[in-house]
């Protein structure tokens, strides 16, 4: 028994059938779902979900009937560094990653989730789905103990983008949160994406972007604080949080997560689908040098999508999705254009596009050069050169 | 206003050079006009006796001129296309005098006690001064010259590529696509791979080792002020070439040039839009 509960918390994943061996075993860890997860008689898959901002294979539209699908996530406390300056705080995760890792099924699946709360963990977590209906969004039935897990099935009844994040109760709920414990569960119309006359929509690429806000204390020189545990800084990160004033705006975890070497890539004539989401916090995504050719602002795919925009809102507690078909190679930033928080507090990812100019779209007429062509100037030179 | 008058307005005067004087100079048909540049000789008498403390000539190291090679500072397009920098061979016009040290905490607190500069956060005194803006650095050169009633300054870009030797970076972005959208993801490339392999936690002084002048911790952690200002070259095939100066923005060395606004004092926050900014913004000086 303690064998078999090692195996799977350590690679976070199990069959159904162990779930069902371990019910039988252990019924204090298995909630009442479990039990009545065998009247559905409906076909089951087993998805393992991506890190983002990477999205786990799915079909953007299904001629099948639905199903039940299985994700697992692991709840990992761990140190996350959150800039290059070395800042770090003792974060609270979904399977490691900040956010925590998209899911997508189709209207009228059964999402059926393992939440496992590893021994080594020092805090109870449980999981709200704003997807789901009932029970604080599974938060009662899924307050799980370090050492403990459960298992919770709800039917995805709406279409779009939900935030998922963990709520045990009072403080703990925006603590939990702004330590890095919130993703989204996408569900699309089982025949796809439309536009507002109902013209089917196809994305290339799909990328899951998470903004978080994290409330880092500091001492009295002004440098940020570590501490020897979550614990041991709560009381200076509660104050911190109660301000408001966020020390870190960032995507996927940290400054920089989403640029650089980490850029998002993509190819002219490509469309590409943005899910952004942020669970505490209001957001503007904007792409600079592009924009959303078609938005759901408010991420829920039965309203028509918005076209042609320049930037969204995002409102704290929400998830939206953007699609966007590039026209134009180079790089592009996707940011929040509150450009503050872009820009000092690491809002900003870039993507990489490849492909040919398109002249007729921009044209530089004249490079920059002095205005008219007398002026001239010589800067400094303690030099004489060879030519 | 005239055009050099408004891009030299924020030219900061006393007795750094006043570029945008030379600005105004006739243009001869090369890039680079060798200019006479005369210091303007406000030197005052040594204070040091006011200072109950005598203040102690920097160590420096006098370097004889010789050809050396020099990628040349500033943006270049031909035609209105992005070009590289041209690499030249260069030679300094005078023998180059140069701190083989970067300035330090200890160096600058001492002129802020004696109100000659602002005050700068700092952590550990034998650690290079740093967080310090191009304005900060100038004005610490002037109170230096006063009291040691000797000239002291930035070093030009050249002087501080030649006293580098093998630690100048000549690395430059390659000449390469036209197509404007290829050429921005080339750039980006090219300034991911060229971060610096460091933390950004300052030194000791001497912390990065001497390079074959006998001077220390070029192309470290802690990039350095010059006092040469940014410059848009142009040329067209008819021959036609302008240089417009931007001396709010002057070169800054390390291990690789970059450029940065006079009053940015953390260049994480004042740097390139893409790319690596440098870790720290520091100084030393030249005597003239």
């Amino acid at each position: 028994m303690i064998t078999e509960k090692s195996a799977f918390t350590e690679n976070g994943s199990m069959s159904r059938r162990s779930v069902v061996l371990l019910g039988a075993l252990l019924p204090t860890l298995c909630s009442s779902a479990a039990a009545m997860a065998d009247e559905l008689d409906l076909p089951r898959e087993r998805i393992a979900p991506m890190a983002p901002p990477f999205v786990h294979p799915h079909e953007q539209s299904t001629s099948k009937g639905p199903k039940i699908v299985e994700f697992s996530l692991t709840v990992e406390e761990k140190r996350l560094t959150l800039d290059d300056q070395g800042t770090s705080i003792h974060a609270m995760t979904f399977n490691g990653s900040v956010p925590g890792p998209m899911m997508v099924v189709h209207e009228g699946d059964y999402v059926e989730v393992t939440l496992i709360n590893p021994g080594t963990n020092s805090f109870a977590h449980n999981v709200d789905f704003h997807a789901a209906t009932g029970a604080l969004g599974g938060g009662a039935l899924t307050l799980v103990n370090p050492g403990e897990q459960t298992v919770l099935r709800f039917k995805a009844t709406r279409t779009g983008v939900f935030i998922y994040h963990c709520a045990p109760g009072g403080d703990m709920i925006p603590w939990h949160v702004v330590s890095g414990m919130s993703g989204v569960v996408m569900v699309l119309p089982r025949k796809g994406l439309t536009d507002r006359n109902g013209n089917p929509l196809h994305y290339d690429r799909v990328y899951y972007v998470g903004e978080n806000d994290f409330y880092v204390p500091r001492d009295e020189k002004g440098k940020f604080k570590s501490y020897a545990s979550a614990a041991d800084g709560y009381a200076d990160t509660m104050e911190v949080m109660r301000k408001l004033v966020p020390t870190h705006v960032v995507f996927n975890g940290r400054v920089g997560a989403l640029t650089g070497k980490n850029a998002l890539t993509a190819r002219v004539g490509e469309t590409v689908l943005i899910v952004h989401s942020e669970a505490n916090r209001d957001s503007r995504p904007h792409m600079i040098g592009g924009h959303g050719d078609y938005v759901w602002e408010t991420g829920k795919f039965s309203n028509p999508p918005e076209t042609d925009l320049e930037t969204w809102f995002i409102r704290g507690g929400s998830a939206g999705a953007a699609l966007y078909t590039f026209r134009q190679p180079g790089i592009y930033a996707y940011l929040t254009h509150n450009l503050i928080e872009a820009v000092e507090l690491g809002a900003t990812a870039q993507f990489k596009v490849e492909g040919p100019w398109n002249d007729d779209l921009m044209t530089q007429v004249e490079p920059p050069e002095a205005i008219g062509t007398q002026v001239r100037a010589v800067p400094r030179t303690t030099a004489q050169y060879d030519h | 206003m005239t055009t050099d008058e408004a891009v030299c307005r924020r030219q900061v005067s006393g007795d750094a050079f006043d570029a945008c004087h030379v600005a105004r100079l006739s243009f001869e048909p090369r890039y680079f006009a060798a200019v006479a540049i005369v210091l303007a000789s406000t030197l005052a008498p040594p204070l040091a006796s006011q200072l109950g403390a005598v203040i102690e000539a920097p160590a420096v190291v006098a370097l004889q001129p010789r050809p050396f090679s020099y990628r040349l500072a500033g943006e270049f397009t031909r035609d209105g296309r992005p070009l590289s920098a041209p690499l030249r061979i260069a030679q300094l016009d005078r023998t180059l005098t140069i701190m083989i040290h970067q300035v330090t905490v200890a160096d600058y607190e001492r002129c802020v006690r004696d109100r000659g500069c602002l005050r700068i956060p700092h952590d550990s005194s034998d650690q290079p001064v740093v967080k310090v803006n191009w304005q900060d650095a100038t004005a610490y050169a002037a109170w230096l010259s006063r009291q040691l009633g000797a000239a002291y300054r930035l070093p030009t870009d050249e002087e501080w590529a030649f006293a580098a030797g093998s630690r100048f970076s000549v690395d430059e972005f390659p000449d390469g696509a036209v197509d404007p959208g290829r050429r921005m993801l080339q750039l980006y490339e090219f300034e991911i791979d060229r971060g610096a392999p460091f933390d950004a936690a300052p030194r000791a002084i001497g912390g990065f080792g001497a390079n074959e002048n006998g001077i220390f911790d070029f192309a470290g952690n802690v990039w350095e002020w010059t006092d040469t200002c940014y410059v848009h070259h142009a040329s067209r095939a008819t021959g036609a070439e302008t240089a417009i100066a931007n001396c709010g923005v002057r070169v800054v060395e390390g291990r690789h040039r970059t450029y940065m606004s006079d009053f940015i004092r953390d260049p994480r926050t004042g740097g390139c839009a893409v790319g690596k900014p440098p870790l720290n913004l520091g100084f030393r000086l030249v005597r003239a």
